[in-house]
């Protein structure tokens, strides 16, 4: 069936395409152009392997073909009468050996795809160019695929990602590992970009859209690929095994009717076992490698404190607070601290975390958030004041943006506690 | 997605001499590029059916019945995890395990069973937020 064969070609894309980009980006040295090269041998995939059958060794002919595009190249703009028309870049390709080409694949590809990697996730380019590239170079998504995931019209994404390698080409940025001082902040871009389409497909999850659930496995795959290009780099673990923790509960964060399920009312028994035990072990791989913990390494442990609890009663949240303390003195924000209020009303009762919360309502910026004062709420109901609580629930409803969340706390409004 | 693989073997094959030197780091390859590309999620292999058992219910009696099976004509000799996001992408992925030893072999591989597909789960505003979704993606973007 010519569906099926389509399918099939696709997957191999999916399969074959960063290595094959990243073979071609360390020939030509643009990753611009590597990428358009190896999408007309995609074009050409589609068009003859329906024909021809799929090739046994289907990522060494992408890369032939990739080279017969690249002297298709050469020889359009020999003929060129306008000599200035010559983009230098594809000058350059007539440097390149025939041999290099056929061996390129031979030579491990790890390194090539780590700076293909650094690549897309260049400061230079906006966060959302980023996030595109990095699908599309790292993911082999198609601009549709990247569309869907982030609700976007395709022509939109189609133009981010034209724009984005054109400022890389225009920056001249160069197809190599950032230099050493570089290199923590390019790898923390890295890191924020996998996370961002992690967290675009985690809010996702919470009832709004099954479809969007693919961009998390898309984030864990890049964290996966990124752990095997640079397993000495424990932020990359942390990265990892936060994402495998988080994943592990989706099945349980929404109800029958697509309602958010809060954490106390998961069921845990539905939490996967496997992606819990990959997450453990990459924390484990995270602890080993760090100095001092970092962000993503800190979370994690907050995850796994959740993970290793049968159920919530039996959650260590005297650790989880001492991770949170950690985690306000070495990156501090509001957002931190709230959670961690939130901890602290676990272990040492509700007026402590109490107590907590009133000092944050003193940031001007803090006091009208609807999660912090849903949090008070929730802590107001703990103590047993119950009237203040519901007019907390009441105004949270009013200021949060959510319809799910509005549905809940309105009901938390109303009713009497359990 | 995610899918199982099932690595198959027969009684007589099961207990041959242990896989050659050559094999056993092509396997251990092929598992390094699943783990590279983010796919491998768990895999492992089974020591012969003569170390295992069966429990088998029949006509409302439970029975025992001790390994080997040398009456069954597929045994399963070792597993996989894969998340894949298609039934094609794990074909390919499979198509490229190594037979070294130019040996006859087969793995089945089935997709491990989705929350949408256990139909209760499925409520009928569930399903209708769900096709108003769908709806949404086709006006973004229509296919052929």
């Amino acid at each position: 069936m010519s569906s099926d064969i389509h399918r099939t070609i696709e997957a191999v894309w999916r399969i074959e395409s960063t290595k094959v980009i990243a073979a071609i980006s360390r020939l030509v040295r643009d990753v611009g152009l590597a990428e358009e090269l190896a999408q007309d041998s995609f074009v050409a995939a589609l068009e003859q392997w329906p024909q021809s059958g799929i090739p046994d060794r289907p990522a060494a002919w992408l890369m032939r073909t990739a080279k017969n595009k690249a002297i298709d190249r050469i020889r359009r703009n020999v003929t060129l009468e306008n000599k200035r028309a010559v983009l230098a870049r594809d000058a350059e390709l007539g440097e390149i050996d025939d041999p290099d080409w056929d061996t390129a694949l031979d030579a491990p590809v790890g390194d090539d795809i780590l700076r293909l990697m650094f690549i897309a996730c260049h400061p230079v380019l906006s966060m959302e160019a980023r996030v595109a590239l990095t699908l599309r170079l790292l993911g082999g998504l198609t601009t549709a695929e990247i569309a869907r995931g982030f609700l976007a019209p395709e022509p939109t994404i189609a133009q981010r990602i034209v724009r984005a390698k054109r400022t890389l080409a225009k920056k001249q940025v160069p197809f190599a590992t950032p230099p050493a001082e570089e290199l923590t902040e390019r790898l923390s871009s890295v890191l924020e970009v996998i996370y961002l389409i992690f967290n675009e497909g985690y809010s996702a999850s919470s009832g709004e859209s099954w479809l969007r659930t693919d961009l998390c496995f898309e984030a864990l795959r890049l964290g996966r690929i990124l752990v095997g290009v640079a397993p000495n780099e424990p932020e990359a673990h942390g990265l990892l095994a936060l994402m495998e923790l988080q994943a592990s509960r989706f099945r349980t964060r929404v109800d029958a009717e697509g309602n958010p399920v809060r954490l106390p009312d998961q069921d845990r028994r539905r939490w996967d076992r496997l992606h819990i035990k990959r997450g453990l072990a990459a924390l484990d791989r995270a602890r080993s490698l760090a100095s001092e913990p970092d962000f993503y390494l800190l979370q994690a442990e907050i995850a796994a404190c959740h993970a290793r609890a049968r159920t919530f009663e039996e959650t260590d949240w005297k650790e989880i607070v001492r991770l949170y303390d950690e985690l306000a003195f070495r990156f501090p924000s509001p957002v931190v601290e709230l959670n961690r209020a939130v901890a602290v009303g676990m272990a040492d009762g509700p007026e402590a975390g109490l107590e907590l919360v009133e000092t944050l309502a003193k940031e001007p910026l803090l006091r009208d958030n609807h999660l912090l004062i849903s949090v008070r709420a929730d802590l107001l109901e703990k103590a047993g004041r119950l009237e203040e609580a519901r007019a907390e629930f009441a105004r949270a409803a009013e200021l949060t943006l959510n319809e799910a969340e509005r549905r809940l706390l309105e009901a938390r409004a109303e009713q009497p506690p359990l | 997605m995610r899918v199982m693989v099932l690595v198959k073997t027969t009684p007589e094959t099961e207990e041959a001499a242990m896989p050659s030197e050559q094999a056993l780091t092509e396997m251990m390859a092929f598992n390094e590029e699943l783990v590279n590309a983010g796919v491998m999620v768990d895999g492992d292999g089974l020591s012969p059916s003569s170390r295992g058992a069966r429990v088998r219910w029949e006509s409302g009696e439970v029975k025992v019945i001790d390994g080997p099976f040398t009456e069954s004509k597929e045994l399963v000799a070792g597993y996989w995890l894969w998340e894949v996001k298609s039934l094609e992408e794990a074909i390919e992925y499979a198509k490229r395990i190594p037979n070294t030893d130019g040996q006859d072999g087969e793995v089945e591989i089935r997709p491990i069973i989705q929350p949408e597909e256990f139909g209760d789960a499925l409520t009928p505003e569930l399903q209708a937020k769900s096709d108003e979704l769908r709806a949404k993606e086709q006006e973004l973007h229509p296919r052929g």
